[in-house]
């Protein structure tokens, strides 16, 4: 019995208590479970524009509607070019919050701070290009409650295309616009020495965290209403 | 701290590698939007939206696996955060399906609905971007609602 008992404690050791049994501190596993619940916010706002999407006949086709580019003449026909832009700025920027994480993990203070103001870079270039889009189409006459645009297939569209595109893409922009001002926070609690003190930079991994989620995000916002 | 440089090093090479495997996956979802652009065969379409999504659900894994670092956290962790978005599968699948059996029911017995996805509205609303065309298209759905209310 004491045999059977030594050999189970081996692979149950983690539930024993006294330590985490997810082997991480505190702050990263509430941050998961924060990005978990915001995980499912997001998912049933996509569930309920796919819900929509599928009970309704026609839908606008996102080529042309999504078809302008900054500084070009009007009428151009760009199609996915601007997203594309916007899309390869938050990997990039996704890109650098990792290697700012890595260089919390060396406790490489200035590595930190340089790859966390790419970061931001990165996401205020993010922001503007969202903030150039949603002047274009409100431009154009979209808004929520109004539709210029007409389906593919040639018949009046309802609202509900201009409705879940300003709210979603509107939620997940307060979500870039709440990691820009984290990171913010992070770049001057570096600055000053903070983390130094503390002998970690583990901060910067949770805020880092949260970032990478923005990013996941759009890679789910992008597809479903550029490329479906 | 020879150990160290090592370890540094290998994670260098794994964020190097998941960024070109994320911009390879991004650039093929682009040729795959573009190519899209001209096919009409509903078919080709669905097929071509899926293997998107399948390109997307890999982005997400390397994201999160990679750099979210779940990959490389305890497995009690990573249960306890893939188990319950697993959720997600069924979600998706009764949404989807119920959305489409509504409409499928509307076309059936709402004859208005289904007249609506058959009058063409005329070509040069919508199509531009004036102001003036935006606000024709506006007055459209203005009869468009009043249409609504009547029914």
């Amino acid at each position: 019995m004491s045999n059977v008992t030594t050999a189970s404690t081996k692979e149950a050791k983690w539930w024993n208590g006294g330590k985490s049994p997810f082997d991480v501190e505190y702050g990263k596993v509430m941050m998961w479970y924060f990005l978990m619940s915001d995980a499912f916010t997001f998912g049933a706002f996509l569930i309920s524009y796919g819900t929509v999407r599928f009970s309704t006949n026609g839908w606008p086709d996102p080529n042309k509607v999504f078809k302008s580019f900054p500084f070009a003449p009007e009428g151009v026909n760009a199609p996915l070019v601007f997203v594309s832009i916007m899309t390869f700025i938050l990997i990039v920027s996704s890109v650098t919050m990792v290697l700012a994480v890595h260089a919390g993990k060396m406790m490489d203070k200035k590595g930190v701070v340089r790859n966390m103001i790419w970061t931001i870079i990165g996401g205020i270039a993010f922001l503007s290009c969202q903030a150039w889009e949603w002047n274009h189409l409100h431009h154009e006459g979209a808004w929520w409650g109004m539709n210029p645009f007409i389906n593919a297939d040639g018949t009046a569209s309802t609202t509900n295309f201009t409705n879940f595109f300003f709210t979603i893409t509107g939620f997940h922009g307060f979500h870039v616009f709440s990691g820009v001002v984290i990171n913010i926070i992070m770049l001057i609690m570096t600055l000053t020495n903070q983390f130094e003190k503390r002998g970690h930079y583990l901060m910067i991994e949770k805020a880092g965290l949260y970032w990478h989620f923005v990013d996941l995000v759009w890679v789910f916002v992008f597809t479903c209403f550029y490329l479906l | 701290m020879s150990d160290n440089t090592h370890e540094h090093h290998d994670v260098i090479a794994e964020i190097k590698k998941v960024t070109i495997i994320l911009s390879v996956l991004t650039i093929v979802e682009l040729i795959l939007g573009f190519w899209m652009i001209g096919i009409t065969s509903p078919g080709m379409r669905l097929g071509i939206k899926g293997v998107i999504v399948i390109l997307m659900m890999a982005k997400a894994f390397y994201i999160v696996a990679y750099f979210m670092h779940l990959k490389h956290e305890l497995k009690n962790l990573i249960m306890t955060i893939v188990v319950p978005l697993a959720l997600f599968v069924w979600f998706i699948i009764a949404f989807l399906s119920d959305g489409n059996s509504f409409k499928e029911l509307r076309n059936n017995y709402d004859p208005h609905f289904k007249e609506q996805a058959t009058i063409q509205v005329k070509q040069e609303e919508g199509a531009h971007a004036s102001d003036e065309k935006g606000g024709a298209a506006h007055g459209e759905k203005a009869t468009e609602a009043k249409k609504e209310e009547h029914h």
